[in-house]
């Protein structure tokens, strides 16, 4: 045993500094996500009906394709093809964050479709536009009602950017793999890998709840009222 | 070769070799999946303390750790306590036991949202607990868990992916092996996505169909 | 006698097959405070808010101080519905801004006054409904009888010409409904113009300069309050005001 154990302390401020790369993934990704997501979920709420149409099927497609496949038709496939020349980080980076959009679209929907009608009622009656009472009614509100699901997608997207791996994405999980193919080590090394996953993701859930306090609307419920 | 010839000579035998253990591996790992989900939930709802705790540190244990870490904690790590799994065995393994972390959480929030009048008229029906199981808690229970557990199945029919990362050659590792040797990336892949797509669509309109067949005028509005 | 400040002719609106508004005019003069009643279902609430478009006429036209109302270009209805102020039921208060936020932000986003000065003019909206001291809660935190006067703070700073109220004591209990009638009561004395949709004979009695009933998608009487609730021509009428003061007490 203290053969592995050494192996473990050897290698822990390797897969810590792995685990720098798994958090800028995570994040880069989730910030796309919500970037893309956010006009997808407002376009599939109140756009017409073409606009609906393309954000569902857009989201069919992204849900119902497994992460693995989109990385290696983006990298491989995509990428060759057009002779884009980017890292695999980057590539990482888009398809975990297109992935995301698909999700994150359909939470902000649900928080959307949850506030009462009459907010935006209300909004248009001082003389609003749609994109202002949009803007500035509807998506602060939504957006609040949408952290607990944001916090369940960050602790998704985190152990499914150890999927990248398969594109030598230097994260936790490329790293203990290669520590683990010298040391031979295996066993040690995954478990803690996975431990240093759970602690991530024990920290991004409690940052999460931290902001979820900090945006509270004082006596606020949604479905009170 | 032009490409659909090469298609339809070369890839699509592999890639329905590689569809058929997609197949075998999902529908196994979903149902040991599915048992060790509704057994896991039952425990952390009615089991002692001692068992409830066990039960509660697998799901935290198997639903924080990413998949890959425990396909290759099964495939790669258990020879260092001599013990060999093949990647296939392996695989179903591994898709079982996080799956069946998940399908616990559902069952778990399903079981404790039946209200407690629900068991206390059983009780004063005089029926005893197995009847009371059976005819009341597990029927409203199922109903409640369905759309989560359903989910969970679609997510396993993507993760089974994975496989392929412990050697296992199934749909997305036969592509890439295809890929590899013709260079024709972009086409495999987007095969084998239509591929999953149709698996995945497939799954949640059966599902929307059975939670359809299933539901109560007013059951799924009223909780707790 | 001048011009009327508003007219409404002929507004009809259809929900599939159900027709709800068959055809509703009605001519509002400056000061006047109309009074709608009618049973539920009657379809008070969709002419309300047919008259600033929240609810889309199929047919009828809108004149504000003589001059037609075109909906179909956005600016003139974002204009429109700023001169026209509008008081719900259910309040439909901003629920993640403070009082002072919601009187405010209409100002800043529509009108386009600085920060500050809209503040400025918040706080005196505010002082006006008596809620100075609340001014920084949030809806969650205030009373329904508060909530109502920040959203007819709220409707104020626009600086409407005329102000439509929905049942704007329906959703508050007993005790708070007079601190809004005592706002409403103030704002018809400064010459405020009105319509507003009401079960309080008492207070309609007492202020309306016309009673309008409605039913079934139609005006069927309008009169001053004595006419209405002691001399009504149709049956109709006298049977649902009798009821209604036999439910909201005597007048
Ligand atoms: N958005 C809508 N869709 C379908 N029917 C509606 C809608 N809004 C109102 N109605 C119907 O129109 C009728 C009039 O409603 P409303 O204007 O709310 O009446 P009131 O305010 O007088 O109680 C009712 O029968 C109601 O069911
Ligand atoms: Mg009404």
């Amino acid at each position: 045993m203290p053969e592995s154990l050494t192996a473990i302390v050897d290698a822990l401020p390797y897969l810590l500094g792995g685990s720098l790369v798994t958090i800028s993934v995570v994040a880069a990704a989730m910030g796309l996500g919500f970037v893309v997501g956010l006009p997808l979920a407002v376009g599939q709420v109140y756009g017409g009906v073409v606009v609906r149409a393309i954000v569902t099927v857009y989201v069919w497609f992204f849900r119902g394709i497994p992460l693995l496949v989109f990385l290696f038709l983006f990298y491989f496939g995509f990428c060759t093809t057009l002779e884009i020349d980017v890292s695999p980080y980057v590539v990482a980076v888009v398809v975990l964050g297109l992935i995301s959009s698909a999700y994150q679209s359909q939470i902000f929907r649900g928080a959307i479709l949850s506030l009462p009608e009459g907010q935006l009622k209300a909004a248009r009656a001082i003389g609003m536009s749609d994109f202002q009472a949009i803007g500035s009614i509807v998506v602060p509100q939504a957006l609040r009602l949408a952290i607990p699901g944001w916090s369940n997608e960050y602790s998704i997207l985190l152990k499914d950017s150890a999927v990248t791996y398969a594109l030598g994405v230097a994260e936790i999980m490329a790293r203990a793999h290669f520590v683990a193919t010298r040391t031979y080590q295996h066993f040690p090394l995954y478990l803690s890998a996975g431990a240093i996953f759970l602690v991530l993701t024990w920290l991004g859930t409690k940052a999460l709840r931290l902001l979820e306090d900090r945006v509270r609307i004082p006596g606020y419920s949604p479905h009170l009222s | 070769m032009d490409t659909w010839l090469y298609l339809r000579l070369e890839a699509f035998p592999a890639l329905l070799r590689g569809f058929l253990v997609s197949i075998q591996l999902i529908v196994p790992s979903a149902v040991s999946g599915l048992v060790i989900g509704i057994l896991v939930g039952v425990l952390r709802v009615y089991g002692k303390s001692v068992i409830k705790a066990l039960a509660d540190s697998y799901v935290v244990l198997f639903r924080g750790i990413p998949l890959v870490i425990q396909l290759f904690i099964w495939y790669f790590g258990l020879p260092y306590f001599k013990i060999y799994l093949s990647p296939f065995t392996a695989s179903v393994l591994g898709f079982s036991l996080c799956s069946g972390a998940y399908h616990s959480e559902y069952i778990r929030g399903a079981l404790l949202s039946i209200k407690r009048g629900q068991t206390l008229a059983a009780e004063s029906l005089g029926f005893n607990t197995v009847q009371m199981i059976t005819s009341v808690i597990l029927p409203q229970a199922i109903r409640r868990a369905l759309p989560g557990c359903g989910n969970e199945i679609i997510y396993l029919i993507k993760y089974s992916s994975l496989a392929y990362m412990i050697t296992c050659i199934e749909l997305t590792g036969e592509g890439k092996i295809l890929a590899s040797l013709s260079f024709r990336f972009t086409e495999i892949f987007l095969v084998i996505g239509v591929c999953y797509l149709v698996m995945t669509s497939l799954a949640s309109f059966i599902l929307a169909r059975l939670e359809g067949f299933l539901s109560i005028p007013g059951f799924e509005q009223q909780r707790t | 006698m001048t011009a009327p400040i508003l007219q409404i002719k002929d507004i009809t609106k259809s929900y599939g097959k159900k027709e709800v508004l068959k055809g509703v005019s009605l001519d509002v003069n400056r000061g006047d405070l109309k009074i709608l009643i009618g049973p539920s279902g009657a379809g008070k609430s969709t002419f309300l808010q047919c008259i600033n478009f929240l609810v889309r006429p199929d047919k009828g036209q809108i004149w504000l101080n003589g001059k037609e109302v075109r909906c179909e270009h956005r600016r003139n209805l974002y204009a429109y519905r700023q001169k026209i102020g509008m008081i719900f039921q259910d309040f439909n208060l901003f629920d993640h801004l403070t009082a002072l936020e919601n009187v405010r932000i209409g100002m800043v986003k529509v009108k386009g006054i600085p920060k500050e000065e809209a503040g400025q003019r918040a706080e005196l909206e505010l002082e006006r409904v008596g809620l100075k001291d609340h001014m920084h809660k949030y809806p969650a935190q205030l009373s329904g009888g508060q909530k109502q006067r920040v959203s007819i703070a709220r409707a104020l700073a626009m600086d409407p010409e005329v102000m439509l109220l929905d049942e704007p004591t329906s959703a508050l209990d007993p005790e708070l409904i007079g601190e809004v009638h005592a706002v409403i009561r103030d704002l018809g004395s400064n010459g405020m113009t009105m319509i507003m949709a009401t079960h309080q004979i008492a207070f309609a009695s007492l202020l309306a300069s016309e009673i309008v009933f409605m039913e079934d998608g139609k005006i069927v009487e309008t009169g001053t309050p004595d006419k209405i609730f002691n001399d009504a021509e149709h049956s109709r009428t006298r049977e649902f005001c009798s009821k209604i003061t036999d439910l909201y007490g005597e007048r």
